[in-house]
């Protein structure tokens, strides 16, 4: 059972536009063993946040399955923590209260008041937003409200992690600090992730594999690249060593070389 | 140079006597001239007050150049007078400007409640499901741009007594701005709060109290300020219309006494009024804004 835990199954998704039917996705088989981490590459438009939204339930695949643990995924649901790419905290609730919506959800029912704030309080600690509690998110930086984003994911003990270019709009200092914050809290709490990115050196930096998606229309894995770098991972020791040099220019060849035609 | 008065030394600086600056007993070199600034608030209370001024000059110009148009000095005198006394009563017809005004308020008060009690949910159904907008699109778009006195008439016919009737105009009159804004502001919801919502499968009451309400909120705000704003501009003249006691109704009666000092301070009394409340609305908007 556990390399079979996410499962995604003949997976196709077509859409109804105006100019008529848009196939986006094509034939996606993808198992994801548990506590391992795993990335969509691919270039916009190559319909890899449709598979992530897929997966997260906002939307139901044309054709095939998702199962995780084996369930069928057919809605969105609290056993998957979704980390969206523009942060999507609520502004008019204060950090802590963002983070108790998602824990009051899950949680609510079962255990004490206290018990919930203190779930809360261990989350925003985890990602070191203990201090900027009581703060809303227009006091804090773009950085600290992608750290919430993920605090309020990570607080209801999703069984799976979907993050969908969860540091794209950060600038690349913020994005480094953040990607090595989510290495510790990854490999702490020993997440199960799928994650977007159109970064290589992200990819390769935080993942056990990479999924390397061809472009749209009609999208579908081009390949699986292992990344059997040993951790815990540190992006100044790697820059300078051959696997991880190999890897990246693998993943920039498939992106660049195979992948160029509509990519422009 | 200490000999030399201060205001020389500071015009004209004797260089010829001055000292090398290095000189210990030497008192520090005054600039020529300090670049004087003008505050930065005095413009801004200039400007309203020049305006203000000018305003009464005018006023003052054009009643002494004839016609029936009372002075400045006579109407204040007479405002004195009236706000001197401002909840007395006399009879019906007879009452103090305070009780007018209220009279007034309370009408604008309850007719602009029910239509909130009405509008608001209104707004936020056709926010939410498209055919029901569609749906309601055409009525609104035909009825929101009649006069609310129009209305009148069918409000005295339903009701068969003038102070519903009034109030009926208002709630008619305050209906389409609440629907309206609610509905715009439930649109405006965006995706990734319906999605946080979505991915948490939050129960729907608390998807409406922690995310709609919230997000709705300004724009329901801005829907409130201006049904009251058209409320307090109609009422006068359906008060005109129905009679009874309210400022519009004391306007009309003190046109039939011919003194045109209470009209005018009636006018400047509903203008102070409807400053107020807008204000006031301002200050609410302010406190649930989150940006």
């Amino acid at each position: 059972m556990m390399d079979r835990y996410l499962q995604i199954e003949g997976v196709r998704m077509v859409f109804d536009t105006k100019k008529g039917p848009f196939c986006a996705l094509e034939r996606i088989d993808l198992d994801v063993p548990a506590g391992e981490f795993v990335s969509l590459i691919g270039h916009s438009g190559c319909g890899k946040s449709t598979l992530l939204n897929i997966v997260a339930g906002l939307l139901r695949p044309s054709d095939g399955y998702v199962f995780l643990a084996n369930r069928e995924v057919s809605a969105p649901g609290p056993d998957r923590g979704v980390v969206f790419q523009n942060h999507s905290l609520l502004p008019w609730l204060t950090c802590f209260e963002n983070v108790q919506l998602a824990v009051e959800r899950v949680f609510g029912a079962a255990e004490k008041k206290a018990a919930l704030k203190e779930r809360v309080q261990r989350a925003l600690e985890l990602v070191q937003l203990g201090h900027a509690r009581d703060k809303y998110p227009h006091e804090i930086s773009g950085g600290m409200k992608q750290r919430v984003g993920i605090a309020r994911a990570l607080s209801i003990e999703p069984k799976v992690l979907l993050l969908d270019e969860p540091f794209g709009a950060l600038d690349a200092l913020t994005r480094a600090r953040l990607q090595d914050e989510l290495m510790r809290i990854v490999s702490a709490t020993r997440s199960t992730v799928l994650m977007v990115t159109h970064d290589v050196d992200e990819a390769v930096l935080l993942s056990d594999r990479v999924v390397m998606m061809t472009n749209g229309p009609a999208a579908t894995i081009g390949g699986i690249l292992a990344v059997d770098l040993p951790r815990p991972r540190d992006r100044i020791a790697l820059a300078g060593q051959r696997q991880y040099v190999a890897l990246r220019a693998e993943l920039l060849e498939f992106l660049y070389r195979k992948q160029m035609r509509e990519a422009a | 140079m200490s000999a030399l008065p201060a205001t020389v030394r500071a015009l004209k600086p004797p260089r010829a006597v001055a000292p090398a600056p290095t000189s210990a007993d030497s008192p520090p070199e005054k600039p020529l001239y300090v670049r004087t600034r003008t505050p930065e608030w005095l413009p801004r209370i200039l400007a309203p007050a020049l305006g203000v001024a000018l305003f009464v000059a005018l006023w003052e110009i054009l009643a002494k150049a004839g016609g029936r148009l009372p002075d400045p000095a006579s109407t204040w005198h007479s405002a004195l007078e009236v706000f001197a006394n401002p909840f007395y009563r006399k009879g019906p017809n007879d009452q103090g400007i305070g009780w007018n005004v209220l009279a007034s308020l309370g009408r604008v008060g309850v007719g602009f409640g029910l239509a909130a009690l009405v509008g608001i949910p209104l707004g936020f159904m056709l926010g939410r499901f498209r055919f029901l907008s569609d749906m309601a699109a055409p009525v609104i778009s035909l009825l929101k741009p009649v006069s609310p006195l129009a209305w009148l008439p069918i409000g005295l016919m339903v009701f068969k007594a003038a102070n519903p009737a009034a109030i009926w105009v208002i709630f008619v009159c305050s209906l389409w701005p609440m629907i309206v804004n609610t509905a715009v502001g439930v649109r405006q919801i965006p995706q990734d709060f319906l999605n946080v919502a979505r991915v948490l499968n939050l129960p729907e009451w608390t998807v409406f109290r922690r995310i709609l309400f919230p997000a709705v909120l300004p724009y329901m705000i801005t829907g409130v300020r201006l049904s009251i704003g058209v409320a307090w501009l109609v009422i006068v003249a359906a008060e005109m219309l129905t009679g009874g006691v309210g400022i519009g109704f004391w306007v009309w009666d003190e046109w039939n006494n011919l003194n045109v000092q209470h009209i005018i301070i009636a006018i400047f009394t509903v203008g102070v009024v409807g400053l107020a409340l807008e204000q006031g609305m301002i200050l609410l908007a302010r406190r649930f804004s989150y940006e």
